[in-house]
């Protein structure tokens, strides 16, 4: 059994949230570099270039790229062989992110309750989700996951006989329903299969890969180009003002479901992708 | 579509708007009040109650944004636009008291962009993604009301070549509709 103290998953989470928000990640800036060379709309191209010069002084100056910091999301790989000494993990994981968005200069997004929306004042509780997996890494990746594309998430329980063609009509139909209001160019987060809330995450995980990398299923990769294709056919273009970039990359993630059911969530995230992972 | 750019000074005139198009890349110049949800609901409130507003919109721009907070040494923190379809319950009570212009991004409803109109006010877009670039516009920040609201106090911005595209003019353009039907493509 190896031991890792509260006070290290403290300060990882900390370090994580300032890169995340300062730092976009290197597969996400060459997909914004490509796009620039492949956008056909003038504006389009402008709208490009400037994300990728925001990006420069995000990172020279250390600071956050975007003012939405969003929620600090945080999926957990726990190893069977590694312990958490000192303390909690999750308490360990909201005191990294109340340090990280005060010492980052971070904006406190979060509040206690979506009826009476007073701010908790430092962007905790950090949303987390836990997967124990063998071994003993302890594995942390951070999305910071902005609202404005969230909210144009959306999920459907598909039925069977609908199928793949509802399942691929169904995440156009959210892009184009979504429009500019999602800040594309988006990354696309696709998750099928599994109960209601499975779907959800997974669309939410499949966000985290690297930008472009492909599904290692060559029937749910070739689905992702498809879709990417379709999406980029929708003329929304970047920053929505028109042009062929709409969206940068789809991940779809699959999972079992039940001989009734064919669920599908598209998570969206906008041109301000920001993720990071560490392996403690 | 891609053209010089126009240079505005705040506050904005009609003779100001009038010529403005579609797609028109602008840098403006001069006070920009930031507002978003909370702030909006408290003006419609304080309407309501017959009460003034922190600001007078005639002539003015509001700024959808909720900033970051500052590094020492800068005047605010990284700050884009935020979704100005949320502001729209609201927008229509502004643009009647004078509001010449609103700068956001996304979609605004027919209700709005009839209200812009029939009073005068046009809605530029910015780009969320370069927050800390808009930032850089940002010369002089001070806090004129609801304080407590932290990020979403109305602030007074003086900005300096602050780079918005015209999205809805006073003539029924629509950026996004219109960019997007030009490059739509049939997949096969």
């Amino acid at each position: 059994m190896r031991d890792v103290s509260a006070e290290a998953v403290t300060k990882t989470v900390r370090d994580l949230c300032i890169e995340a928000n300062t730092r976009l990640p290197e597969s996400h800036l060459r997909a914004l570099r490509r796009a620039l060379d492949d956008e056909e709309s003038p504006l389009g191209r402008e709208v490009l270039a400037r994300l990728l010069e925001n990006a420069d002084i995000a990172r020279e100056r250390c600071v956050a790229f975007c003012q939405d910091t969003g929620y600090a999301v945080f999926f957990v790989e726990m190893g069977s062989e590694v312990r958490v000494t000192d303390g909690e993990i999750g308490a360990a994981i909201d005191e990294g992110v109340r340090q990280g968005y005060e010492e980052g200069y971070l904006r406190k997004s979060i509040v206690r309750s979506p009826i009476d929306r007073i701010n908790t004042g430092d962007n905790t509780p950090a949303i987390v989700y836990y997967d124990l997996v063998p071994g003993e890494d302890l594995k942390l990746t951070m999305l910071v996951k902005g609202a404005g594309c969230d909210n144009m998430s959306a999920l459907k329980m598909l039925t069977p006989a609908e199928g793949l063609p509802a399942m691929k009509e169904f995440v156009v139909e959210t892009i184009e329903k979504a429009g500019p209001n999602a800040s594309p160019p988006v990354t696309v987060g696709v998750g099928i299969g599994g109960p209601f809330e499975k779907a959800a995450q997974l669309a939410k995980k499949a966000l985290t890969r690297p930008s472009g990398e492909p599904n290692p299923d060559p029937a749910l990769a070739e689905l992702e180009r498809e879709l990417l294709g379709a999406i980029n056919a929708t003329g929304i273009g970047p920053a929505g003002y028109g042009g062929t970039q709409t969206a940068l990359a789809v991940h779809v993630e699959s999972f079992p479901t039940h001989i009734a059911a064919f669920p599908v969530a598209v998570n969206l995230d906008c041109h301000s992708h920001r993720t990071a992972s560490i392996k403690l | 579509m891609s053209k010089e750019p126009i240079y505005l000074e705040t506050p904005l005139s009609m003779d100001d708007i009038e010529p403005l198009k579609t797609g028109d890349v602008v840098r403006l110049s001069g006070a920009l009040y930031t507002a978003r949800d909370a702030a909006h609901a408290r003006m419609k409130e304080a309407i309501e109650k017959g009460e003034r507003l922190p600001f007078d919109p005639d002539g003015q721009v509001v700024y959808f944004t909720g900033p970051a907070p500052a590094r020492p040494g800068h005047a605010l923190g990284p700050a884009g636009p935020t979704t100005a379809s949320r502001m729209d319950p609201y927008s229509p009570l502004l643009i009647e008291r004078g509001l010449r212009g609103m700068v956001g991004k996304g979609v605004r409803s027919g209700a709005v962009i009839k209200s812009m109109r029939e009073h005068g006010c046009v809605y530029f877009g910015a780009v969320e993604g370069t927050a800390a670039l808009l930032a850089d516009c940002v010369k002089e920040a001070e806090i004129v009301a609801y304080e407590d609201l932290g990020a979403e106090a109305i602030q007074r911005l003086v900005v300096e070549d602050f780079p918005v595209v015209v999205v809805n003019d006073l003539y029924g353009g629509d950026l996004y509709s219109e960019g997007r039907e030009r490059w739509r493509r049939s997949v096969g």
